[in-house]
Parts: C-alpha cells; structure tokens; sequence
C-alpha cells in the first residue's frame, strides 16, 4: 500500500497534491496494490482525488492548523494500520517539515528530493536530485518503510487510472508540540515552489521602480515574479522572491531570467527549470551557457517587445 | 542558554561536482570543503543568542577526520567546543540517531540546524532528530525571538509566512533571515588562534545503520547549445516556445 499526504491550502488541494497522488497511485500500481490519500484539516471536496488515482481517502477532519508532530503522528499511525510500504510526501514547506519527523515516527528511510517513479518498489529504488541539481542519485531504501520526498514539478502529472475514491473518516491520534499562529500570505500568484511559468529579474534592471515590465510580463504569462539574491539584498524585492543556492529552488516549466548573470549559485536554484531563457545585454553572460533560448539585447527594451508578442499570441 | 548547532561539512557552492569513474561515489579531489551556508546562519544565530542570555555553544558533526578542519573553522567564528561523530553521513535517518544518542543527557536547550545541506540537499536530518528528541520542530526558519520562557520562530511557508510559538528544547532548522547576512560572522585572528586549543571531542558513531544507500551518481545531461534569438523579433522566441518547447 502506497499512502500520500495531501496537503490543501485554505480548503482545496495544492497542485502539488495531485502530482503526488498520481505519483503514489502510480506506485501502487508498480507494486500491485492501492494508494490512500490522507487529508488532514478542512477539505471542500476530499474526493477529487479520485480522479487523480486514489483508492481510498481518509479524511482528518479536526486536524487543525499545520503542526508537524501532530500531522506525522497521525500520519505514521496510519501507514501503520494499513501497512503502507511508501509514504508520498510533496517536498513543499509543510512537506518538509513533516518527512523527518514521519521517517523516525513510521520506522522508516527517508529519500528526498525524488524526481522521478521508482525503478524498483522492492527494495524501493528511485532517481534524485543532489548536491544543488548539480548531480543525479540513484537512492536504495533498505527499510519496509520509505518516506518519499517529490520535488514538486519536477514529474508532472503522470498517467493514471482513477481510483474508486472511498471515503473514510479518522481522528488525529498524534500530538502537537508546538502552537502555529499568525499566517501572513501573499495574495494572488502561485506561490514559487509550485509555479509552473516564473519570471525573474536581477540587478541589470537598477532600481526598483523599474519592476513595472517585469511584473507586466508575468501577468501575460500568469507567471510568479522571482529576483536574484543581491536584489531582495539590497531591497528592491521582497527576500521572498530570492531564488538560489541560498533562496527558494525552483522546477518550473518556463523559467525568464532577465538581467541576471547566470552566478552558479543561481543557477543552482533555477536549473530543475524546464526551458530557461535569459535576457542579458551581455554576449558572455554565463546565463547563456544554461539557457535554452537567448536574447542579447537591453531588457528595458526587450521585455515591452515580448510582453506585446505575447499578448498577441495569447489573444 | 545551552545550544547545539549541526553544522554540515561540504563541497563549496561554486565548485564544479564530478564522481569517481565508476559512478560509486563524490569524486572529492580538488573540491574545497565549507561550511553548509544555511548553517552559518544557525552558528550566528546561536552566537548572538549566547551573547545576550549567556550559556555555551557546542557545534556537532558526522564525518570522518577530514571534516575537522570545517569544524575548526566554526570554533573559530566564536563556538565553545566542538564534537565529532566519527562515521560517514551517508544516511539522513543514520546522522539523526547518531546525534540524538550522541547528547541524550547533554539537555541542550535550543539545536539549531540549517534548513538542508547543499550536498545531498535532504532536510531530512533536522525533522527526524526533533522526533528523536521528542522536542517542537521549526523548518523554513527566517526568524527567532526568545522571551525568556518559550520561542517564536517565523517559518516560510509556501508564498508567505507563519508565526510558531513553542517551549524549550526545540528544533530549528533555518535559513537566511535566522540573522541577515551582514551579521554572518567570520573567523578573526584571534579566533583562528584560540580555535587550536578549544576541546574537540571525537565520539565513534559507526555502529548505526544506514536505512538508505546511493547506488550510483551522474552528472545531470548536458544542455544543448543556447539558441539565440534576435532582439527585435520577439514573435519568434514566442513561436518556439509555444511550438517547439511547448510551455506556453
Ligand atoms: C554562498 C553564496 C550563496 C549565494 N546564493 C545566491 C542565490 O541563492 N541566488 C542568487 O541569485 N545569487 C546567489 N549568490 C550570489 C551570486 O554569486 C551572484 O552574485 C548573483 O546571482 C548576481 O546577481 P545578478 O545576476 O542579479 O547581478 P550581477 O552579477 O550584477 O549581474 C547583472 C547582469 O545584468 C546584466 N545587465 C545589465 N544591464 C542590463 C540591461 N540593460 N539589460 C539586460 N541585462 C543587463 C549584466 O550584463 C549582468 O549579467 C550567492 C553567492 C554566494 C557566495
Ligand atoms: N553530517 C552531519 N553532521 C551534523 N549535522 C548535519 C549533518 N548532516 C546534516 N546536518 C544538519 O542537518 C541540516 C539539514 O541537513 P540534510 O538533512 O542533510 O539536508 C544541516 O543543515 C545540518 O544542520
């Protein structure tokens, strides 16, 4: 049995959580059995999931807000029950926090940043991602038990047959240790772990008044805006949008890096990109070593033309 | 305040990685070894704590002898002593118990950690050693205020942030925010001077067993040549997007 986190966000399911459970359900069908989701905390509608390969979804419906001993606890008693082989787990913020705590709780090995479906499930055996996206790893668990931890997007939604979606109820059976408060939420965008199209700008662009372009280009994209590290340093944008080594690391599909040079420290947060275009008025900007696509021109002339391009093809 | 920090020895960010020939294992030759950059944030952090409630910082690490001179550095930042776990980290779940049994009756009130190596990019070790320890557990951590009795830690989480509070002993696994980068400390003279003689314990750790085990590494394939595209016909980079790599 292949058991799944499903992590939701106000209510619904995270984009992330249903390439999870296609992930799990896939699993499952490499190892001849079933995937249960588990949904912790309110849900509007636990069996969409169906649709997404799952056999069965168990919902937590008083779980409360985020805790992770509280979540791992409950989610370990589980897999217990039911004898989950694999524990599937969106390496989102949340995620993350929970794959540790979880790996000890259900005795179990912990393989994360997995980018791949498993080469074996017995002993489970699946590619990774290490050393920043710099190396790929071929990881054996030698557990009954392994907590798997997906790179979200780096699998996309893979094929599978819905599920029979029985819809069972639990209770919370482990304990909270900490007290979560206050969220503070950035309204609108995808948030930059889970965006598919994302665009990006660095200290090329001088000032922050000169973000109009940049935040017009993600808006025709329905893209998320990301920057380089030495522009939330010097505060033209929020540290939130910082991507890299040191800042968020993302795997979208279509990563425009504009005005950044291309530092291996950034590219080590950018490179699980699908296609990667780099604008840069420099021919020998490193950027174009690890780009897809290229543009060697001035951004503040380059980025209206491509707005407008895009506009057109979007009409 | 009685603080442990993990610090993660390993490759610098800028080196170039490769693996031996047969794909077994790093290809470590030539490669400058430092400390994992989100854990400097935890070592400052945990040095400007003791600084304002007083206590001692002990710095812990597996690894063989080689990651000592990783270790030395750190003491010379400013921690008080330093302890090392004498295996090969190979395993995220194996570091975890190793450290855990390794202060079982130490009672450090805070242990900080660093949100993931840069190595084997897991965040798995600080998670499994709050379960160990039973003690609360913060990840994403980007800031850390202590009250005198409990802790509020600010964790990013996915497009936004969130307050936690929580008692002592706790587990914090943070990032840049946990101090600003211009408070990162470095070694001085004096320092690196003391650093020689500060107690580095050496505590064999090779009896635990790995849960996981790399089979092979490769390099990831290489990228086909960039294709430029002039600036002033951007209907063109649009058409190749749309229709040869089709993501928009
Ligand atoms: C330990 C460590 C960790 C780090 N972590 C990160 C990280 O996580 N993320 C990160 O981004 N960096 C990180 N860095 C910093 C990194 O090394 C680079 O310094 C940084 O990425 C450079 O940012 P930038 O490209 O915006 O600025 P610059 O290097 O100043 O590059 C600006 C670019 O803009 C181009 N440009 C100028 N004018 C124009 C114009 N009109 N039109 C188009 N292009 C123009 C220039 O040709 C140049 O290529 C880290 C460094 C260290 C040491
Ligand atoms: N070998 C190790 N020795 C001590 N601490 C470690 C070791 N490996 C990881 N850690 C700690 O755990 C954090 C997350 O590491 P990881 O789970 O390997 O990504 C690091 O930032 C360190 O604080």
């Amino acid at each position: 049995m292949v058991l799944v986190f499903a992590e939701t966000w106000k209510g619904q399911f995270k984009k992330s959580t249903f390439e999870a459970v296609r992930y799990g359900a896939s699993c499952a069908q490499m190892a001849g059995s079933h995937c249960t989701a588990l949904v912790m905390g309110a849900c509007d509608n636990p069996s969409e999931l169906a649709t997404h390969g799952a056999e069965n979804i168990i919902h937590v419906s008083d779980a409360g807000s985020f805790e992770p001993h509280a979540f791992a606890g409950t989610m370990a008693d589980i897999a217990q029950k039911d004898g989950a082989k694999a524990l599937v787990i969106a390496g989102t913020s949340n995620g993350k926090a929970l794959a540790g705590i979880l790996a000890i709780k259900a005795n179990a090995a912990a393989i994360s940043q997995v980018i791949a479906l498993p080469e074996s499930m017995s002993p489970l055996t699946v590619e990774r991602s290490a050393f920043s996206s710099k190396g790929l790893e071929i990881c054996a668990s030698k557990a009954a038990q392994t907590v798997l931890t997906l790179i979200p997007n780096a699998i996309g939604m893979t094929e599978v047959s819905p599920g029979a979606g029985n819809l069972q109820s639990a209770g919370m059976s482990g304990t909270a240790l900490a007290v979560p408060g206050e969220q503070t939420v950035a309204s609108g965008s995808i948030p930059l772990p889970e965006a598919e199209r994302v665009v990006s700008a660095g200290r090329g662009l001088k000032a922050a008044e000169n973000w109009g372009m940049v935040e017009a280009l993600a808006t025709v994209l329905g893209a998320t805006t990301a920057c380089s590290k030495p522009v939330s340093d010097i505060g033209w944008r929020p540290h939130s949008e910082h991507v890299g080594q040191t800042g968020i690391q993302i795997n979208p599909q279509l990563y425009i890096a504009i005005g950044i040079s291309g530092a291996i420290q950034h590219l080590a947060g950018v490179s699980g990109s699908k296609v990667i275009v780099a604008i840069n008025i420099d021919p020998e900007a490193p950027f174009f070593k690890a780009a897809d696509y290229g543009v060697v021109g001035d951004a503040f002339e380059v980025v209206p033309k491509l707005t407008e391009a895009l506009k057109k093809h979007f009409a | 305040m009685k603080i442990l920090v993990c610090i993660s020895h390993v490759p610098d960010t800028t080196s170039k990685i490769a693996f031996t020939s047969d794909g077994s294992q790093l290809d470590k030759s030539g490669l400058q070894f430092v400390i994992n950059p989100y854990d400097e944030f935890a070592l400052s952090k945990a040095l400007n704590l003791k600084e304002t409630l007083g206590g001692s910082v002990t710095i812990i690490t597996m690894g063989d002898v080689s990651v000592e001179q990783t270790m030395r550095k750190a003491l010379a930042i400013g921690a008080d002593d330093a302890i090392r776990l004498d295996a090969e980290p190979t395993d995220p779940i194996m570091v975890a118990k190793a450290i855990a049994t390794a202060i079982n009756d130490a009672s450090y009130d805070l242990i900080l950690c660093g949100q993931e190596s840069i190595d084997y990019n897991g965040g798995i070790v600080p998670g499994a050693l709050a379960a160990l320890l039973n003690a609360p557990f913060v990840n994403a951590c980007i800031g850390l205020e202590f009250d005198g009795s409990a802790i509020t830690a600010i964790r990013e989480i996915d497009g936004g942030k969130e307050s936690v509070t929580a008692n002592l002993p706790a587990v914090i696994a943070g990032k840049k925010g946990l101090v600003l980068e211009s408070e990162l400390r470095i070694p001085n003279m004096r320092g690196i001077m003391m650093a020689r003689k500060k107690p580095l314990t050496v505590v064999s750790a090779d009896d635990l067993e790995a849960l996981s085990a790399a089979q092979s590494f490769k390099k990831p394939q290489a990228k086909a040549a960039v294709q430029l595209i002039d600036a002033d016909d951007m209907e063109s980079l649009v058409s190749k997007l749309h229709t040869d790599a089709k993501v928009i």
